[in-house]
């Protein structure tokens, strides 16, 4: 990996300033715009000290734009630019409202796949995904109030919520997968 | 932009720099080259005028193979000489071949652990040499095209195709003495052949039915970027399955038992198949094979197939789930593979995307085109200032850990290429190695996914249990292919790895079998080595003059004296040289010579690159 491009942070790398909100399609455009750069299809001619750094860089801009573009891992991201290692999934939260509520959500998303696939089946889980991902969304807003008033501990916390969230979304989907096959 | 190069009137733009590359589509059925001529790809066919080579090899007793037509045509009086359909078993192992394995009339050699191998009257031979003899005669149609030696390829597989599937693929080029620019996966290339970059921004879904597999890729086409989102299919489901489900259908009307001898299944086989595409246009199709006569309707084939086109919609309904795009958002449906020719296929489509799908290219021609528009944008002909490709790894990767199970550290979908670490410790006071298992697939349990390979990581200093940090980094290139390291991090110490593939072919393996070709034409492998070596040197010299010439400031004096004399020298070398082995070794040590410039240079382009320069301001460099 050359050096310049691994010592500089994601926000750096697509010219953004660190912080919460990215400008979606400013983020898509730079992305397009540094693959066209150092995609290894650009170096396909060039001998294979080249074509490897430039695996490594495309890679490396790849992870820059997941990272980014994720709500979770650019949460994470950020409390890790201030050194807080925010991808403990040993960190729960203390917070008992949250957790019944979550308990909750999983039992709901337990009953519905037990029948199996029927018309009511698929609109239960439909339903169910808009209120996750409402309250998602809620959760990243909360995220930014925390990160923005500097509360370190708070957003830590937010963060971990919001894994809750990714992973209960991951399990919809897989049910919907499952109700369709 | 950077400035086209444009020559002068009358003056030809020194032909003999212009570099020659090819698009092959390796399919189970059959195959193609094409060509890019005045900027449009071209298949390329035989002396008969056909394009399509189909994808079989017949081994003579003579010691001769023929490829082709001729070979397809031993393939009921020699059937276990004929060997077609091998792609379903490259990068494949025993199990699956045992599911596989009533429906191929071969003998398969069972002694072995990794890819199976046929059992011939030339001895066994695996899919590998088999799909090496048909790309070499695919390279030596394009060689005669083009009056000269092939630089390169791009070779198209299916998007579902794992790991062990594209590394055989790859292996089969090299032992056809093929350098391969790109693995491209066929819906790519297909939507590159169909251009449909035209709108500002517009989704496309690709669904791709051909012999012996199925691809359903989703991209997101922006201004010459092809961002594939999500992909998904089945590398064992295609036309060859329409044709089993017929030649079935007839054996139970004929009242015959499932053990058929090789000749008879053949017959089955071919007689099905040419039911299938007669019904392509007819209603209804008669039937005369192994002395029964009937007729088979586009009814019965409808329902023979449909449990089939049904997997194939669910596939896409899934990879519209992981692309994030909802059915009404898709702007163009395409149909590839011979197999969208059967009525229902269409229709089906049709009616899940609520769309009448594109068709107005070539089915069977789209894949290899595209893929030759690549070709030549990545050999350098072609400016490929709007061209770019970006695609994802179809299954996910993942490590063994205790009891089983699996930890994925690439998941399915994500853009290549990509590299991902993920740290290890031991569990044992004192323990020194520690297993590796590389799997891919979907699935939880070890059982369920596909084994890559098996790691040993020696040599770890002897410490307590949990001290050690054992990093294994994934890294994905834009073939779609894996490579894996592992390091022990505290004590900074160099581990050695060793690696067994599952289902390819040992590196000396391939190395055996390129020499036993060599020792069947000496001189002419000798000679295409030596051309490759100084192709090689040629491309060197000329990047690394030029390099020097730009951005020696950025050595020392020193340095760059020292890489002036290694480029002179290589120059001198590869003017007297006639010594394959020779030359490329002083490439390799002027390669190494130059990897920090290499480096310091990339640097730089990243540095302008971040300054917030903007793209044209960029190319100028």
């Amino acid at each position: 990996m050359t050096e310049v491009i691994s010592s500089r942070s994601y926000f750096e790398i697509f010219s953004l300033p660190v912080g919460w909100n990215i400008e979606r399609a400013a983020v898509d455009a730079r992305y397009r715009q540094l693959q066209q750069k150092f995609h290894p299809d650009r170096y396909a001619a060039k001998g294979d000290v080249d074509k490897r750094l430039a695996v490594q860089t495309a890679a490396l801009i790849n992870d820059a734009y997941q990272t980014l573009i994720s709500p979770l891992r650019r949460a994470q991201y950020l409390l890790q630019i201030d050194g807080v290692e925010a991808d403990q999934e040993s960190h729960i939260t203390s917070d008992g409202v949250f957790l019944m509520s979550q308990i909750e959500l999983r039992e709901e998303l337990a009953e519905i796949g037990q029948d199996g696939a029927s018309p009511a089946a698929l609109e239960a889980l439909a339903s169910l995904e808009q209120r996750v991902d409402a309250t998602y969304a809620g959760l990243q807003d909360e995220f930014s109030v925390h990160y923005s008033a500097g509360d370190q501990a708070a957003a830590f916390d937010i963060v971990a919520k919001m894994q809750f969230f990714v992973k209960l979304l991951d399990q919809v989907e897989a049910l919907e997968e499952q109700l369709d096959s | 932009m950077a400035l086209l190069q444009i020559s002068e009137p009358g003056a030809t733009p020194q032909p003999h720099q212009r570099k020659h590359a090819v698009g092959i589509d390796l399919g189970t059925t059959n195959s193609l080259v094409a060509l890019v001529r005045s900027g449009t790809p071209e298949t390329l066919a035989d002396e008969s005028g056909d394009s399509l080579l189909p994808s079989v090899v017949h081994y003579a007793a003579d010691g001769s193979n023929s490829v082709g037509l001729l070979a397809a045509q031993r393939a009921i009086d020699d059937p276990l000489n004929t060997l077609s359909s091998v792609k379903r078993l490259l990068g494949r192992g025993l199990a699956d071949v045992d599911s596989l394995g009533a429906q191929l009339p071969y003998e398969f050699e069972r002694d072995d652990g990794g890819m199976p191998k046929i059992r011939t009257r030339r001895g066994t031979i695996s899919p590998i040499q088999v799909s090496a003899e048909i790309l070499r005669t695919l390279a030596e149609r394009a060689e005669r095209a083009i009056d000269g030696m092939l630089d390169g390829a791009v070779i198209t597989v299916p998007a579902y195709f794992d790991d062990a599937q594209r590394q055989a693929t790859k292996d089969a080029a090299t032992l056809a003495g093929i350098k391969v620019l790109r693995l491209l996966n066929e819906p790519t290339a297909a939507a590159i052949a169909y251009g449909l970059d035209g709108a500002d921004e517009s989704t496309i879904a690709v669904y791709d039915l051909g012999g012996g597999t199925f691809d359903i890729s989703v991209l997101r086409l922006s201004r010459g970027v092809f961002q594939v989102l999500a992909t998904g299919g089945d590398s064992a489901l295609g036309g060859d399955d329409f044709d089993r489900a017929i030649a079935d259908w007839i054996r139970r009307q004929i009242g015959l038992g499932d053990s058929l001898d090789p000749k008879q299944q053949r017959q089955l086989l071919a007689s099905a198949r040419a039911a299938k595409e007669a019904l392509t246009d007819a209603e209804c199709a008669p039937l005369d094979v192994l002395g029964w006569r009937g007729e088979f309707s586009r009814e019965q084939l409808d329902a023979e197939i449909m449990p089939m086109i049904d997997s194939t919609l669910r596939a896409c309904k899934r990879a519209l789930r992981d692309a994030g795009v909802a059915v009404t958002q898709v702007d163009d449906v395409v149909l590839v593979g011979g197999s969208t020719r059967t009525p229902l296929v269409a229709a089906r489509v049709g009616e899940f995307f609520g769309r009448p799908p594109r068709a107005n290219l070539d089915p069977d021609l789209v894949v290899a085109q595209g893929a030759a528009l690549q070709a030549e944008v990545l050999i350098g002909n072609q400016s490929g200032d709007d061209l770019l490709l970006l695609d994802v790894i179809p299954l996910s990767l993942g490590i063994e850990t205790m009891g089983g199970l699996i930890e994925k550290i690439i998941h399915r979908n994500t853009t290549i290429p990509v590299s991902k670490a993920q740290e290890f410790t031991t569990f044992k006071d004192g323990q020194t190695a520690m297993a590796i298992h590389v799997l891919q697939g979907e699935r939880e349990l070890v059982d369920d996914c596909r084994s890559l390979a098996r790691f040993e990581l020696r040599d770890i200093p002897p410490m307590v249990a949990g001290a050690a940090k054992i990093r294994v980094t994934y890294q994905v290139d834009a073939d779609g292919l894996l490579s894996v390291t592992a390091r022990e991090l505290v004590s900074e110490v160099e581990s050695r790895i060793e690696v067994k593939p599952s289902y390819g072919l040992a590196e000396t393996e391939i190395t055996q079998m390129l020499k036993d070709s060599y020792s069947h034409a000496r001189d002419d492998m000798a000679a295409r080595a030596l051309r490759e070596q100084q192709v090689e040197a040629d491309r060197m010299i000329g990047d690394l003059t030029a390099a020097l010439d730009r951005d020696a400031h950025m050595l020392s004096n020193s340095q760059a004296q020292c890489l002036r004399v290694a480029v002179a020298e290589l120059r001198d070398l590869r003017r007297a040289c006639s010594e394959h082995r020779t030359l490329a070794q002083q490439i390799q040590a002027v390669g190494k010579a130059s990897e920090s410039f290499a480096a310091l240079r990339m640097d730089s382009s990243i540095k302008s690159a971040l300054a917030g320069h903007t793209l044209d301001e960029i190319d100028q460099d």
